[in-house]
């Protein structure tokens, strides 16, 4: 094994790198080597610790020392006095915000873990097509609790008390609702798990279902118990070919050990699930039609009531949850409802699973308490914002949702303080811009993915979204007009006051959102033909500075569609009305001698 | 298989799966045996977790280094995929990004191997339901 006695473990997560982590690294070989040292401790860099606020960071092995904002400097003093003499440089040391107490023992080192996994716990650790390791890790243990030792009514008033919410957007308590469906008498019910996820930039529920099949299986068989039915049916993007596969395999593998199938675990009750595919329309995922969709129909929406959990699929009460919200289940009856209920605000329990996207360093999967601020997640967790750029907003909510701006960075997310800042949960989509992206282009990007996917049955939807846009096309094509800013609102309130189905009621948001946020972006637009971020095409002006132009005929050669005249050693010349802006001109030049006007 | 009939039944196959598990670890060869998950969703394999997963599998047979190679789930760490979970007899599981086959033979070599730390790692960033 290793030579080394202690090991320096450097994060190099690019916040870290931003301030000198190198550095530090360069100083640690030099020093180490001064010392005599250098067989004996090992330098590494690490990736990020995902606690970047407080950079550069140090963790010293094998006592698992935590150093915060060291600097080049202090490397001296860490070789001395703890490498040498092993005792601690405590300055450096981290101070709990609330009790201002220096955390010296490896065992208080979790402070600086901003995540809890509870719906992503076995995801990355267990092999999803094994069903043993999942048994291993207190897999089906719930189910077995809820069917040997609680009666119905028991689980659902745990999930009450839980504080458990959905997941899939809207935030509704996932007790009442069982409680509801329990309480609908009929002959046969069903139990849906909505794996539609069409938010674009949203792969939550995907990754629970290809890394932990087994949990969202246990939980709607633990619902069925609850509400009464035999019968479960997962909702899937035929788009997910891994996640079907591993849902089946994970199904069968249930089947073959009783755990789905005629008297689970010895009792009276049975359960079985069945695969329906969908075809990937994002109106799909609402409920209604979803049922609709699974039924054979058209995927419209209907008017509720009735709701599903009165007269669902085949007209049957139908209990219908998101995945994230079953994967929490087990959870909360192996752990309780109590300690579930402590993480979290106070009206909103639990986690959140987001997908971090867009220009920040950590892009992946994350999952954080409740009550997390912004800026925990986009400066620590997501590592901040890709090559050094300034911070501008972050979308949630997806089509329906709308922007968050450096006003809300310290915000606790939870339901309610997302929905005052003018936007939504969501199911977990979260896209985060900085300032090379022009708010008016963003919100036609939304729009122009909601005019594809409404249904068309709603008038103000179809028709009322497509003149959004089409006002929104003008704008970024230069061609807009100041009152078009109140035809905007006018009309986005219009369309959410008129629409049936939560796509169109919600589909102007992100029109709302980056009015409310960035007016002046529109204006800039509008009134001075400008994008303020330099995004939209058509308000680009490529000019060659005559000053500047050594006439090397490098841009006449690569401009596509011969846009650029001029003679060898004379400056050249860009005609506006050729150019297509492709910007070739422009990252070519040697001589910086083409500007954006 | 057979079935699983009762809860009493279901805690015992958790404990053998356990103990299968506690034996592999303590049994003649553990001191040698290595645990390796290869994270296998969708983001992983669009970035090459297969190929990264076989060219492990054939490494580690040719090294003949005792390892236990398995699949798994999304580790979360999507912007360094693909992920690779190595956990070495008697110590913390240690997660290393960007496995190509190049990284892959650094960590057989130098991790594995000698027991040394390789640049890149990356911290566990989260606490489990256990904590
Ligand atoms: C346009 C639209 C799309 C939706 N897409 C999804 C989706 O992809 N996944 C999902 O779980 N819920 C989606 N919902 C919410 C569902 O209608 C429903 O509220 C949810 O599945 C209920 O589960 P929950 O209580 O566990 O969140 C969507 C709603 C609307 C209006
Ligand atoms: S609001 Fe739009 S998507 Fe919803 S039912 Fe009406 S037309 Fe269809």
């Amino acid at each position: 094994m290793s030579d080394y006695n202690m090991q320096i473990l450097i994060c190099g997560g690019t916040g870290c790198k931003a301030s000198e982590s190198e550095e530090i690294r360069n100083v640690f070989n030099d020093l180490l080597g001064e010392y005599l040292l250098e067989d004996e401790v090992q330098v590494v860099t690490t990736g990020c610790f995902g606690f970047c606020e407080k950079g550069p960071i140090i963790k010293v092995l094998p006592d698992n020392t935590f150093y915060v904002h060291v600097t080049p400097a202090d490397v001296d003093e860490i070789i001395r006095e703890h490498l040498v003499k092993g005792r601690q440089v405590e300055r450096l040391l981290y101070r709990d915000p609330h009790s201002h107490e220096v955390i010296h023992d490896s065992k208080g080192m979790d402070f600086y873990k901003k995540q809890i996994r509870i719906a992503l716990r076995n995801c990355g650790f267990i092999d999803p097509e094994n069903i043993e390791e999942y048994i291993a890790r207190d897999g089906y243990l719930a189910l077995g609790r809820c069917l040997s030792e609680m009666t119905p009514e028991g689980v659902i008033d745990e999930i009450k008390k839980s504080g458990l919410r959905g997941r899939g957007g809207a935030g509704f308590p996932t007790g009442l609702k069982w409680e509801i469906t329990s309480r609908s008498v009929a002959d046969q019910k069903y139990v849906v798990c909505n794996a539609d996820e069409g938010d674009p930039g949203a792969f939550m529920d995907r990754s629970i279902l290809e890394g932990d099949p087994h949990s969202v299986i246990e939980a709607m068989t633990i619902c069925g118990y609850c509400i009464g039915a035999d019968k479960g049916l997962v909702y899937i993007r035929a788009e997910y070919p891994l996640a079907i596969q591993r849902l089946k395999v994970a199904l069968d593998q249930a089947r073959a050990y009783g755990l789905l199938g005629r008297n689970i675990l010895g009792s009276t009750f049975g359960f079985d699930i069945e695969l329906r595919y969908g075809a990937g329309a994002f109106v799909c995922g609402e409920e209604t039609a979803l049922i609709h969709s699974m039924e054979g129909s058209r995927g419209e929406p209907t008017v509720k009531p009735p709701f599903p959990a009165e007269s669902g699929y085949l007209g049957k009460p139908t209990n219908v949850n998101n995945v994230e919200t079953f994967a929490n289940i087990p959870v909360i009856i192996n752990k309780g409802a109590a300690w579930f209920s402590a993480i979290g605000t106070e009206k909103s329990k639990g986690t959140k699973v987001f997908a971090l996207a867009g220009k920040i360093n950590n892009v992946g999967l994350i999952e954080v308490p409740m009550g997390t601020t912004l800026r925990e997640v986009v400066f620590d967790i997501g590592g901040g914002i890709k090559g050094g750029k300034k911070f501008k907003s972050v979308q949630t909510g997806g089509p329906s949702g709308g922007m968050l701006t450096t006003a809300s960075l310290d915000t606790p997310i939870d339901y309610e303080n997302l929905q005052a800042a003018g936007t939504m949960m969501g199911s977990g989509g979260m896209i985060v811009m900085d300032e090379d992206d022009c708010m008016v282009a963003i919100a036609k990007y939304y729009l122009e993915f909601t005019l594809e996917e409404s249904c068309g049955k709603c008038t103000p939807c179809r028709i009322g979204n497509k003149r959004l846009f089409e006002i929104l096309e003008k704008i970024t094509a230069g061609n807009g007009k100041e009152e078009d800013i109140d035809k905007l609102r006018m009309l986005s309130h219009v369309i959410k006051d008129a629409s049936l189905c939560g796509l169109g009621q919600s589909s102007p948001n992100p029109v709302l959102s980056t009015l409310a946020h960035f007016e002046d972006e529109y204006l800039a637009h509008i009134k001075q033909g400008r994008c303020p971020a330099g995004k939209c095409k058509a308000l680009l002006k490529y000019v060659v500075v005559e000053d500047k132009c050594t006439g090397c005929t490098l841009c006449f050669r690569t401009c596509p569609v011969g846009a650029i005249t001029g003679e060898r050693r004379a400056p050249h010349f860009i005609d506006q009305a050729l150019c297509i802006k492709c910007g070739i001109c422009f990252e070519k030049c040697k001589f910086d001698a083409i500007e954006l006007a | 298989m057979e079935k699983i009939t009762s809860l009493a039944d279901l805690k015992r196959i958790k404990e053998q799966v356990q103990s299968k598990i506690k034996l592999r670890e303590q049994s003649a060869s553990a001191e040698k045996l290595v645990q390796i998950r290869v994270g296998m969703a969708t983001c992983g394999i669009a970035s090459g977790a297969k190929e990264t997963m076989s060219f492990l599998i054939e490494e580690t047979e040719h090294q003949a280094i005792d390892a236990v190679i398995t699949q798994t789930g999304c580790m979360g760490y999507c912007y360094a995929e693909p992920t690779v979970e190595v956990t070495l007899p008697g110590r913390q599981p240690v997660i290393f990004g960007h496995v190509n086959r190049e990284r892959a033979r650094e960590i057989i070599d130098r991790y594995i191997i000698k027991g040394e730390l390789i640049d890149g790692m990356i911290p566990v960033n989260f606490k489990t339901i256990d904590e």
